[in-house]
């Protein structure tokens, strides 16, 4: 593989830009592989990344029913925090931020990592006490952290209005080192570095079944025929229940909708992410100057991957009392993607009842900022059996009554 | 918009007068039971692709429980009936059949 760089830019510019390779091969599937993962979104790709690059396991193959980075990894909003209260949480999403800081010298792939300051906006005296008591906990794990009072809110975001009638902010848990990043370019990273290591990265290649002998996992059929394996990770949000079904057991998962939406591109007006959990919405700036907006979930369970059209009116009706000025602007997009939501709101990495098959999946909504320390843990725990950060994400905590509540935790799912 | 009709007071109600409830049909396990059944009450659900049997309100309406049947892969919705039932009506399961020839039936 070339390296990207600027020499590699004047080298191009050059010779007509004729000399840029292909940025991952597209193998026909082998017969058998160390490690099949299924699924080449952020989390499974990132999981094959730190096999190779962790524990010098290469001979992987990530296959993917649709096309790489197609799911939920392309259709978040993009932005990256670790502001969590319990323990686990904080630990995990801490981890997947701090690797983000480096990734793209990592991945030698621009993943546009920008930690612009991240707001989430106390709207009433319940969220003010809750908010102060995330500020103490991330104090203790770590996480930096800080309590914001509304005139310094007012001075990270002009264009807010902190004094409106009926959801006045009477302050923010601000995290300076939170963000967003380009969320297609952390998926094509992950996929170009895994190429390069010699793994095999096979789109348009649905799995139908998974193979087991003894309660062992030995392989999996797909629509490009039977691929054996010795590991197996099932890393596919959505579509967790329905390959859980495959290899025999069920999940504490459901299935639904979020949307997503984004403005028609104007000037740069906002140059934080603000998160306000009471109204349900939140609001960055793209790059190209859009308004990247993120609205809740539709309560029943929908594969459809589009969601209610009156949460988009939710959302934006109450984003307007606080940043009046959007109220003109059109919308240009909405999308919505299936998360996979736990009883407790919080992921599953873990082993499974079918053995050397594991499963990581249930981040809800707050995926993206956890790919590089969801792929981390993973690889660990497919590796060596077991992985520090995900020793409190396994799926026995329904059973023994270990939840990790951060469901109670934000108020809202996150 | 989901439309659904209740069955209780005949109003077809959209989405924004209803508040959806979860699985349908759950088997309720208390003190007493294993864990297994424990476990599965309260945290296994079906969360099929395909048809659905789900609990509704109609929150903004008559305020009542009731039941549903709808395809998650194309929010189809087949048909609601009273919160009462055991099981969904056979007419009712014979109308998903006519309509889906390949779905395995309720389980």
């Amino acid at each position: 593989m070339k390296r990207y760089s600027v020499f590699a830019i004047a080298r191009e510019a050059l010779r007509y830009h004729e000399g840029w390779e292909r940025a991952w091969r597209a193998p026909q599937p082998k017969a058998a592989y160390d490690v099949v993962i299924v699924g080449a979104g952020g989390h499974g790709l990132a999981t094959a990344y730190y096999l190779g690059k962790n524990f010098g396991i290469t001979n992987v193959a990530v296959i993917e029913k649709g096309w790489l980075g197609g799911g939920n990894t392309g259709r978040n909003t993009t932005i990256i925090r670790s502001n969590y209260l319990q323990d686990p949480s904080a630990a995990i999403y801490e981890k997947a931020r701090s690797l983000y800081e480096t990734l793209s010298q990592d991945l030698n792939y621009n993943v546009m990592f920008s930690p612009r300051g991240l707001l989430m906006l106390a709207q009433t005296h319940h969220e003010v006490r809750g908010y102060l008591r995330t500020v103490h906990a991330n104090t203790l794990q770590g996480v930096a952290t800080e309590w914001i009072e509304p005139a310094k809110v007012k001075e990270l975001v002009p264009i807010i209005n902190i004094d409106g009638p009926r959801y006045p902010v009477l302050g923010a848990l601000y995290q300076a080192r939170g963000g967003t990043a380009r969320h297609d370019a952390v998926a094509w990273g992950y996929a170009r570095a895994c190429s390069d290591m010699g793994m095999d990265i096979i789109q348009q290649c649905e799995v139908t079944g998974v193979r087991s002998e003894g309660g062992q996992v030995t392989g999996v059929e797909t629509t490009r025929g039977a691929i054996a394996c010795k590991k197996l990770g099932i890393v596919v949000a959505g579509h967790s229940g329905q390959v859980a079904e495959m290899a025999g057991f069920r999940l504490p998962v459901e299935a639904v909708a979020l949307q997503a939406l984004v403005s028609e591109p104007i000037k740069p007006c906002m140059d934080v992410v603000v998160m306000a959990n009471t109204v349900h919405g939140y609001m960055s700036q793209s790059d190209k100057g859009e308004m990247v907006i993120g609205g809740g979930t539709d309560g029943f369970n929908n594969f459809t991957q589009r969601g209610s059209f009156q949460h988009v009116e939710e959302t934006l009706r109450a984003l307007i009392e606080t940043f009046p000025i959007i109220s003109r602007l059109k919308m240009l997009r909405q999308w919505g993607g299936i998360v996979d939501m736990t009883g407790d709101r919080s992921p599953i990495i873990s082993k499974t009842p079918l053995g050397n098959c594991f499963i990581n999946c249930g981040w809800g909504t707050g995926g993206f900022k956890a790919i590089p320390g969801s792929g981390w843990a993973m690889a660990e725990l497919m590796a060596k059996g077991h992985s520090p950060l995900a020793a409190d994400f396994g799926m026995e905590r329904f059973r023994e009554g270990r939840f990790i509540d951060e469901s109670v935790a934000a108020g809202v799912a996150h | 918009m989901l439309t659904l009709t209740c069955p209780y007071c005949g109003v077809k109600a959209e989405e924004t007068e209803l508040a959806p409830g979860g699985e349908a049909h759950l088997k309720r396990f208390g003190p007493g039971s294993t864990d297994d059944d424990y476990e599965s009450y309260m945290f296994a659900r079906k969360n099929p692709k395909g048809v659905h049997f789900e609990r509704w309100r109609h929150a903004y309406g008559c305020g009542k429980w009731f039941l549903a049947a709808r395809c998650t892969a194309t929010l189809e919705v087949f048909g609601t009936y009273p919160a009462q039932s055991k099981e969904p009506p056979a007419e009712l399961i014979a109308k998903i059949k006519a309509k889906r020839p390949g779905w395995e039936g309720y389980k």
